[in-house]
């Protein structure tokens, strides 16, 4: 049965545009540009209207909604499955938002246009396949395609060591992806299915397994592991964020990352419930080592790209603990985590980009004295970096207080609470490095080699005051994505227990 | 008037922020003065709002009115959040301290602030300011109090860091929010803390449990010293007081809100309000009163040797801050708050005069300065009145509410009393000190490239009448407002004693022994500075050469400046632990992974040379692999 279509257009609309950029249309930057502007723009708009009619009544818990199904491959039972719950439809507009505005950053790009769009689009349709696909051999081939553009993204139009990072990430990510497919099959063989609802409803436990179910808990988690990415697994992100041209690092920090902890949430922790439990202090404790010592590691950079990168690092260990902490509170938590972080890391690796392009400087140590020459910058760049150490009425305040008050009041997990505290006080190293980057870059006394250094232009200012709009919005009603993503975190809290 | 117009006292500078943020500032032109009429008129609507409140509050049963809330969220099911407002005896004296505060300030800025380039942006800062410190004292649950708290936070951030191309200003404004966050973290802390425990965010059901005995023992204490932690950070009390002094780079006006009503008030405020807390626990409240108690002398001994006006104004801030904990410890909220009041008014006239100062001489520093009162009679007179209220002179406000206290710790913390009578001979010194230099003997100078204005290199005249109304008005609080608890009223109206007649309580002190010592110590902490700095009796230089090593300790303030930034932050943290991460994640964790893909190539290979393509080869593995298998489950199976 096929429903409305809606999330097929959304999914592969991207993607035909990609096709439409790569051999149809012709070589010209500004029909290429605006195509490319024109097949994100829809997604963006048909996802907003989803968003809109979700069904947000608390007898909706748990429903998969625009739910299409087709047999796809019947021989081994797989399907085409497409479907948002409360968990995924954030992160489905998210990645239609970013996917959008990263076009728009990519305006001023010139070197070699038409394949640098046709990939930018397959990533986007990559990436929303993971978030709406049910069937887990969807799941997975989205997944891996996700590779592909990515790998040629960074290695051509990269900068700096762009070759090594590219292929690490290549490497890093398929190092995962093996022991996440191992994962896949071990579930498949020990339930007959490929349906992620099913499978999650049914609950493991239940199912004669041939395998028990720690193994395959522990197989998919690796693979999510390095996405996310949890230390010590996190080395690939700092190079490859750094060296991605800045589109590209507003998509890799903004949704690609979140893949990991949609996995964690929709497999790990639904599926095997009594194995997340048993097995959630080591992860709390990884979590805990990622938020203070990628704080600390955040600190020692003086690489303008490279900080915010570490940064993500911190941020995402706020993520794991609100996902292994297990309570309601705190997973509703780390999904609004995810949700935040997208934007503001987003917009932080925009206006970085900005700053680099127009200052051609991306030394900290070399940098100073902005804000007289870029004000706009300054402000949105401020705001960005506000929100990013947690600041009330910004979304990273209301989705890092989530964190910490669930996963401090749950009760799945012995130790919760030391360790929730050693969390909260990663927001005291992050107000040191964001603010002595702030300081830094923009203010002291306006540098002469700095004079005539451009401001944003009315695209940049458009793209910008969109994100912090949003940021802004987020964090003064948070109900406002809270709402849904309980519904889809409210059946896994049920299953837990706590 | 119905009870939604409090509302309006929060929202009404709050929309001042937002017409000035995003209609003002980016259409007007700079010269116009609108940004501060606009501020103006919503902190004076919001100050008249205040005293109506007040008036009903006082008339009210319990002195307390219900204000209407809205549903903001809803955390679980059952579990929801509302964005209310309280309206008791506390949050209406808090207003009153706030919104007549930052009226004074806002209308001296319009002088003050004249010309500079970022005079729209000023204002919209002091209006987010002003509404978030009002969101703060208003709040009803510890979540949007904490919100609150923040966003003063961040204002003081922004308004610290005014003339961001300073790099000592961008320092200070990092300073006070990295520190006050530290601070922050045990607020935080403390609030989960609560939650875990009582499910509820509200602060007036947590005093009713807190009252009921349902949440006591070490949980108790544990949240109490968490909430005094971010109190210990905003208020500036030791061991985390070593942003404020840093703090006056920002605008002098902006020190004198900060000082005086908002941020620094904010953590005194904060144990008032979670007082049935700190009351449960004898341990938090004996907590609050040491630290106050220690902050208080501590800070006076570097006001002591301060040469920078501001400096002595912020140091003896701190003392004063420790003073209100002292008298929450040992006393109580009306105490502790009494005292916050007296001293709201005459130290925002003492940051105004010293700002009035620095208008005529361009600088802070009071070794140039010197001989003022003839050109500045105004500035004068109610800069002595000022000092003549916090050395704590009868009957001006400072003497009735430091003699609360005094009288409360000489009652409950026998040894904090000694520390606390010390200091207020320690404050009349160094604040006559300070008006000696200053305004005594003949004018030395000032500085000569001065504030920005050309041809200051002449005589210092007196500050235009916008900034010097405010400055008479203040003087006038600093004189009256004590007369509010002469009856006793003040503390009736806080839940503390009882009230009695005028005469009766003007004279009473004089029937007490304590008054009378702390007179005299105050009296002759003036005339020490007077035969030092004013007649030259006593030499200051032989006296510093005397206590050559205690001078240089105050002076280099207990190097705690050192021990923070240089020792902890930039060696032990910086180069030490972090710089040990990073070059442990450079190559122990990415060389792993560099490693591995190296040993996966090398390994690789060797191992090709075992895929010869000869099937007796293979077989023979085979042949090995299942001799292996049945070994193992012979041995193991």
């Amino acid at each position: 049965m096929l429903g409305s279509g809606y999330l097929t257009t959304i999914l592969f609309l991207p993607a035909v545009g990609a096709v439409l950029v790569a051999f149809v249309l012709s070589n010209r930057d500004r029909v290429i540009k605006w195509t490319a502007a024109l097949f994100t723009f829809v997604p963006l708009a048909l996802s907003l209207i989803l968003f809109a009619l979700f069904d947000r009544s608390p007898e909706a818990a748990g429903l998969i909604q625009f739910q299409e199904r087709a047999l796809w491959i019947a021989p081994i039972n797989a399907y085409y499955h497409l479907g948002v719950d409360g968990l995924s439809l954030p992160l489905m507009v998210l990645t239609a938002f970013l996917g959008f505005l990263a076009v728009l950053i990519s305006w001023k790009i010139h070197l070699r246009v038409r394949e640098y769009f046709a990939w930018l689009l397959l990533l986007e349709t990559s990436i929303l396949g993971v978030f709406l696909s049910l069937d887990l051999l969807l799941f997975f081939i989205m997944w891996e395609i996700e590779v592909i553009p990515m790998y040629f993204l960074i290695n051509i139009w990269g900068a700096g060591r762009k070759e090594y990072s590219a292929i690490k990430y290549v490497v890093y990510t398929l190092f995962g992806s093996a022991f996440m497919l191992a994962g896949i099959l071990s579930l498949y063989f020990s339930t007959g299915s490929l349906n992620m609802v099913e499978i999650g409803q049914r609950g493991l436990g239940l199912v004669q397994s041939i395998m028990p179910a720690a193994p395959i808990f522990w197989l998919l988690l690796i693979g999510f592991a390095v996405k996310l990415p949890v230390f010590p697994f996190h080395t690939w992100l700092p190079d490859a964020h750094t060296d991605a041209p800045t589109a590209v690092s507003v998509m890799l920090a903004g949704v690609l990352i979140k893949m990991g902890g949609y996995g964690m949430i929709r497999l790990c922790v639904t599926m095997f419930p009594p194995v997340a439990q048993q097995y959630a202090v080591i992860l709390v404790i990884l979590a805990i080592i990622g938020v203070l010592y990628g704080a600390a590691v955040t600190m020692r950079q003086t690489d303008f790209k490279r900080l915010i990168a570490y940064s993500s690092i911190s941020h995402m260990g706020y993520v794991l603990l609100g996902i292994f902490a297990l309570g309601k509170v705190s997973l509703v938590g780390a999904a609004l985590q995810m949700f935040s972080h997208g934007l503001v890391t987003g917009l932080l690796f925009a206006m970085v980009g900005l700053v680099m392009h127009n200052a051609h400087e991306r030394d900290l140590r070399k940098l100073g004295g902005l804000a007289r020459q870029v004000p706009i910058i300054t402000v949105v760049f401020s705001i960005a970096g506000l929100a990013s150490l947690g600041l009330p009425s910004t979304s990273g305040f209301a989705a890092e207080f989530l964190v910490f008050v669930g996963s401090f009041s749950s009760s799945l997990v012995p130790g919760i609470q030391v360790y929730t505290i050693l969390g909260v006080f990663g927001v005291v190293v992050t107000a040191g490095y964001i603010l002595w980057m702030l300081q830094r870059v923009f203010y002291g006394p306006p540098l002469e080699q700095y004079d005539g250094t451009a401001d944003a232009d009315v695209l940049e200012r458009v793209y910008m005051f969109a994100f912090v709009a949003v940021i802004m919005l987020v964090g003064i009603y948070p109900a406002i994505i809270t709402d849904i993503i309980k519904l889809g975190i409210s059946p896994i809290a049920g299953m837990l227990g706590g | 008037m119905p009870h939604q117009f409090i509302w309006l006292i929060f929202l009404l500078p709050l929309f001042s922020f937002i017409i000035i943020g995003f209609f003002v500032r980016p259409f007007v032109r700079a010269e116009s003065k609108l940004a501060g009429y606009i501020t103006i008129l919503s902190i004076g609507g919001s100050l008249a709002l205040s005293v109506w409140a007040l008036f009903a509050v006082m008339a009210a049963p319990h002195h307390e009115i219900p204000v209407p809330d809205v549903t903001w969220a809803v955390i679980e099911d059952g579990v929801t959040i509302h964005l209310g407002l309280i309206m008791d005896s506390l949050t209406a004296v808090m207003l009153i301290v706030v919104t007549v505060v930052s009226l004074m300030v806002q209308i001296y800025s319009q002088g003050y602030m004249q010309g500079d380039p970022g005079y729209h942006r000023y204002y919209a800062w002091m209006s987010l300011f002003t509404a978030s410190m009002i969101g703060l004292v208003m709040a009803d649950n510890l979540l949007f109090l904490f919100v609150f708290w923040e966003m003063v936070g961040l204002c003081s951030y922004l308004l610290i860091g005014f003339w961001f191309h300073k790099p000592s200003a961008a320092d200070a404004a990092k300073k006070a929010f990295i520190v006050t966050r530290l601070g922050d973290f045990g607020f935080l802390a403390g609030i989960l803390l609560l939650y875990l425990n009582t499910g509820t965010f509200d602060i007036y059901e947590l005093h009713e449990l807190a009252i009921a005995g349902a949440l006591a023992g070490t949980t108790l204490t544990w949240a109490a010293i968490g909430i005094f932690a971010g109190a210990v950070g905003k208020s500036a009390q030791f061991p985390l007081h070593v942003w404020l002094p840093d703090a006056m780079e920002g605008p002098t006006p902006v020190s004198a809100l900060i000082h005086a009503a908002t941020m620094v008030a904010a953590g005194v405020f904060l144990v008032a309000r979670m007082f049935p807390l700190f009351e449960h626990s004898t341990e938090a409240l004996t907590t609050v009163a040491i630290i106050g108690g220690i902050t208080a002398i501590f800070a006076a001994s570097m006001g002591l040797v301060m040469n920078d006006i501001k400096r002595v104004l912020a140091y003896s801030t701190i003392s004063q801050l420790g003073y209100m904990m002292l008298g929450l410890g040992a006393g109580g909220v009306a105490i502790g708050i009494w005292h916050l009041f007296n001293h709201a008014f005459f130290k925002a006239l003492l940051f105004l005069g010293a700002g009035s100062v620095n208008h005529a001489t361009g600088t802070f520093d009071m070794r140039l300065m010197g001989g003022l009162r003839k050109y500045m009679p105004w500035t004068y007179l109610t800069f002595v009145i000022a000092s003549l209220s916090i050395s704590g002179i009868w009957p001006l406000s400072g003497f009735w509410s430091k003699d609360e206290i005094l009288i409360n710790t000489f009652a409950h913390q026998p040894v904090l009393f000694y520390l606390a009578m010390i200091t207020v001979f320690m404050t009349a010194f160094y604040m006559f000190r300070a008006v000696f230099m200053t305004f005594g003997g003949e004018y030395r100078g000032g500085e000569p490239s001065a504030h920005g204005h050309e041809g200051h290199h002449g005589q210092p005249h007196e500050s235009p009448r916008v900034m010097t109304i405010p400055l008479m008005i203040l003087a006038a609080l600093s004189i009256l407002s004590g007369l509010w608890n002469v009856t006793g009223h003040f503390g009736a109206f806080m839940g503390h004693g009882e009230t009695h007649g005028f005469f009766t309580g003007l004279f009473h002190p004089f029937t007490q022994p304590l008054p009378w010592i702390s007179l005299i110590l105050a009296g002759s902490g003036i005339l020490l500075a007077y035969a030092m700095y004013r007649k030259s009796w006593i030499s200051p230089e032989r006296i510093g050469s005397m206590f050559k090593p205690l001078y240089t300790l105050f002076y280099r303030k207990y190097w705690f400046d050192e021990l923070y930034e240089n020792i902890i932050v930039r060696n032990a943290l910086l180069k030490g632990l972090f710089a040990g991460f990073e070059q442990f994640d450079n190559h122990v964790v990415d060389g792993a992974v560099n490693g591995v893909a190296g040993g996966a190539i090398v390994s690789g290979r060797a191992i090709r040379h075992a895929q010869t393509g000869q099937l007796q080869l293979y077989g023979l593995f085979i042949g090995i692999g299942i001799l292996a298998i049945i070994f193992v489950i012979y041995f193991f199976g």
